[in-house]
């Protein structure tokens, strides 16, 4: 922190002692550190323990939809004895419990802290040029108040009740009432416990993400020349800090009626013939509050993968990106619309039909920016050089899922439409698409096109290639099968498919669902080998492996506790240009000024040379004092 | 140090001349606590959009609100008063009377804790509790989440307490004072909210 902006040594001299950092101890440097780099590793890794456990808990119920009593008495040591019979048969209320623990863990613990904690973390300074994030100890705070979500929400897994068993959305009065069931005891206190401490992480860190972005550019860094990964978190970020309050008042409520007795939430309840005291409640309202937050989370989750895409993209394609300012601006429109579209996950609480119609309307806009997303990214690869390192097989693969998944979405925005298939696994097919598999591409884009900063090393591409094409496949043949079982009326969140006499012919859809499931599990340990074999023994990475136009592959190859060594870089162009007709190679580096590119330059930006002198000028202000 | 001089892309000062140019941005901290006020003021947003969706549905009692609030109210924006002043005392390097004013608003502030605790005995002896008709309920729960908000601020003030008392805090580097007294001032607006608020949708 104290280093951020001494580049200047000629103005504050005395100050350059701060640049050259003691040796660290231990402690302060890999545990409590204020680096954001190390910070977001921490989060990298928490993120992949916590998708472990998550997929795995996915693979326990999908073994029970897809095989209905089967013995799973072999889970006996790692989940506890309670949870089976004598036969091994799963119990139906840690049945509930699982797929409420997977959709919490994915949702919040991989793709939120995961995603933007680690990328938001390592790339926000490595690519408007800081020595670090606006404050290192309130990113430090952030880190480690996520790592004490994660403890109470991992110690929930083994209370004697059980997890919380409410789904992930927790609606009362099921999440309310401690007697209503297993799930709703022990375990739910410290969902709602684990949760709370979440939302201040993350806002802690969202705060900090602006911060540094509005305040922390480099020289030269205007708007206009972000990244649209910069973009992507900031808009994130924004989200974040809009939404996440909002999440807590609600969680809040809840805890109040549940351990304090007041009635936000509840009225004219029974619970084994007694009639409750609660009077006056309205759980509508908790659904109210939750999507309000719920809305806008499932684009905290996907922006920060559209935004890394987009760069990974145009880097591999070796062109410029097809419509920045359009990708700027349909982000921005997904952002706005985000907050007035959250009822149409609430179409079945008897709402008013023309509010529904008003909700359908506005939810099927967000097919516009989407669109136009997907077109820019199309119209990006159109006759590019394209190579395809494994972040790019990613990146596509994200475009692919975000296009499929989204034409689901439009069906499932109509009021009319959504009675059908409300709740039903149409809707699990949906948002497993384009959020949650097209999400965990970004962040897998990510990993392996960024590794080589991080870590200094290579990963593997063949193993690469492996992963993402049983991944891909994998995932369509997880998630399309879904679709038909929603068509056909099966409902989510239930136990066993054999029940009924509708769904017992589609046990075999369910079936092709578990095999594909397990198969992609496998892939990703795969992925993981790669990916710890690479930090220690991966071939030894080059300064700008991928050729890319980004400041963070102008540090060097090991990053230090700083960023730069001497000055942080100069940004004179945009961060897309690449293939530029007349230039010597074909990418010209954001710190490549246009005065030395005379052979490339378009005549408006020989205009532009005149002002270079002018940013290279710009002088941090140290009259205003920290 | 972390403020830069963030020029925009349109160039309008004359090239070449080398004179201080404008400041765009603003300190860090600053921003910090802005963006802090923002998420406070989502957070009571949906609480008392919550309040009205649930007021809406009909069986709501009514309650009078006790009078201290209204003193309570006043002591509080007279600390804000007595913040103002010491803010302006820091900038003119007045430490004795900063030192003298800060105090004097943790101490407002502790006082408008107490009373608010007093308007709760008194709602008490009305009938009511945080348990009951969610009008009682949501009246607490605004009331104590804005005194835990609080209980922050006077975090703030007291630090900006033992850094006057340190002489860390001259007209040179106000931005403590500064970020206690807008988020102090804040504190008090949203108060202010609140209480015409709750009285106005009793």
């Amino acid at each position: 922190m104290a280093a951020v902006a001494h580049a200047d040594t000629h103005v504050h001299g005395h100050e350059e002692a701060h640049e050259h950092h003691e040796p660290q101890s231990f402690i302060k440097k890999y545990i409590f550190s204020e680096d954001h780099k190390v910070i977001a590793k921490q989060y990298l890794i928490s993120g992949i323990v916590w998708a472990l456990i998550g997929g795995f808990l996915s693979l326990v119920f999908r073994l029970q939809l897809g095989y209905p009593g089967i013995d799973l008495g072999w889970l006996k040591p790692i989940l506890g004895e309670r949870w089976f019979d004598e036969a091994g048969k799963l119990d139906p209320n840690y049945y509930i419990a699982l797929v409420t623990m997977h959709g919490t863990i994915m949702v919040f613990f991989v793709l939120t802290a995961g995603l933007s904690g680690t990328f938001s973390n390592f790339l926000i300074p490595l690519q408007v040029g800081a020595r670090d994030m606006a404050s290192g100890f309130i990113n430090m705070l952030s880190y480690w108040f996520f790592f004490l979500s994660s403890v109470i929400m991992f110690c929930s897994l083994f209370v004697q009740d059980g997890p919380a068993g409410g789904g992930w959305v927790v609606y009362p009065p099921l999440s309310a009432l401690p007697d209503a069931a297993p799930g709703s005891g022990t375990g739910m206190t410290m969902w709602l416990v684990s949760m709370a401490i979440f939302i201040v992480s993350s806002l802690l860190g969202s705060i900090n993400y602006v911060t540094t972005v509005i305040n922390l550019r480099t020289k030269g860094m205007t708007f206009d020349k972000m990244p649209l990964t910069i973009w992507a978190f900031t808009f994130t970020a924004i989200l974040g800090i809009l939404s996440f309050p909002v999440l807590l008042s609600a969680a809040l409520l809840l805890i109040f009626d549940r351990s304090f007795g007041t009635s936000f939430y509840l009225s004219d309840i029974y619970i084994n013939g007694q009639a409750l005291p609660n009077q006056g409640g309205s759980p509508i309202l908790f659904q109210h509050l939750f999507w309000f937050l719920g809305h806008p989370e499932v684009y905290i989750v996907i922006l920060p993968a559209l935004g890394m895409t987009s760069e990974i993209i145009a880097t591999n394609s070796r062109k410029p990106i097809f419509g920045y300012k359009a990708m700027i601006f349909s982000m921005l429109g997904i952002m706005f619309l985000a907050f007035i579209v959250w009822a149409h996950h609430m179409f079945m609480t008897g709402m008013n039909p023309f509010l529904g119609s008003v909700f359908t309307l506005l939810t099927l806009i967000i097919a516009v920016p989407s669109a136009v997303k997907a077109f820019n990214y199309i119209t990006t690869l159109w006759r590019g050089n394209i190579i395809f390192t494994p972040a790019m097989l990613f990146s596509i693969g994200l475009v692919s899922f975000f296009v499929s998944g989204g034409v689901t979405g439009i069906i499932l925005g109509n009021s009319a439409l959504d009675i059908q298939l409300h709740d039903t696994y149409f809707v699990v097919a949906h948002f497993h698409l384009v959020m949650g598999s097209a999400a965990f591409f970004g962040m897998v884009a990510g990993v392996y096109h960024w590794f080589p900063k991080m870590f200094g090393r290579m990963m593997n591409s063949t193993l690469g290639y492996i992963h993402f094409w049983t991944t891909f496949i994998g995932a369509y043949m997880v998630f399309f099968p879904q679709h038909y079982l929603g068509i056909a009326g099966f409902p989510r969140r239930y136990y066993a498919y054999t029940g009924f006499d509708f769904t017992n012919k589609y046990q075999d859809l369910a079936q092709v669902s578990t095999i594909a499931a397990i198969v992609v599990f496998a892939a990703n340990l795969v992925f993981l080998c790669n990916f710890f074999y690479s930090i220690f023994w991966g071939k030894k990475a080059t300064q700008n492996p991928w050729k890319s136009n980004t400041l963070e592959w102008t540090t060097p190859i090991n990053v230090g506790h700083g960023n730069w060594e001497g000055e942080i870089p100069t940004v004179y162009r945009w961060p897309y240009d690449y293939s530029k007709p007349g230039a010597a190679e074909d990418f010209i580096p954001q710190n490549i000024p246009f005065s030395a590119t005379p052979e490339s330059n378009f005549p408006y930006e020989n205009e532009l040379i005149k002002e270079e002198k002018e940013i290279e000028g710009i002088q941090f202000d140290y009259s205003i004092p920290d | 140090m972390s403020n830069k001089l963030n020029k925009s892309n349109t160039a309008t000062t004359t090239v070449g001349v080398q004179e201080p140019a404008q400041v765009l941005s603003v300190n860090k901290w600053k921003f910090i606590v802005w963006l802090f006020i923002i998420t406070i003021v989502m957070l009571f947003a949906s609480q008392t959009s919550a309040y009205l969706v649930r007021r809406a549905e009909g069986n709501w009692a009514e309650f009078e609100i006790p009078s201290i609030f209204w003193i309570s109210t006043l002591v509080l924006i007279v600390s804000s008063i007595t913040m103002h002043l010491s803010l302006q005392a820091a900038k003119k390097n007045e430490n004795t009377k900063l030192k003298t004013l800060v105090a004097i608003t943790t101490v407002l502030g502790l006082v408008f804790l107490g009373m608010q605790y007093l308007g709760w005995q008194d709602l008490q002896q009305q009938g009511i509790y945080l348990k009951g008709n969610p009008s009682g309920s949501f009246f607490y729960i605004f009331t104590g989440l804005h005194m835990a908000h609080l209980g922050l601020g006077l975090g703030i003030l007291i630090a900006t307490f033992i850094m006057a008392f340190r002489l860390k805090l001259d007209s040179s580097n106000t931005i403590l004072v500064e970020v206690c007294a807008t988020s102090w001032h804040f504190l008090d607006i949203l108060w202010l909210y609140l209480f015409v608020f709750l009285l106005y949708f009793r």
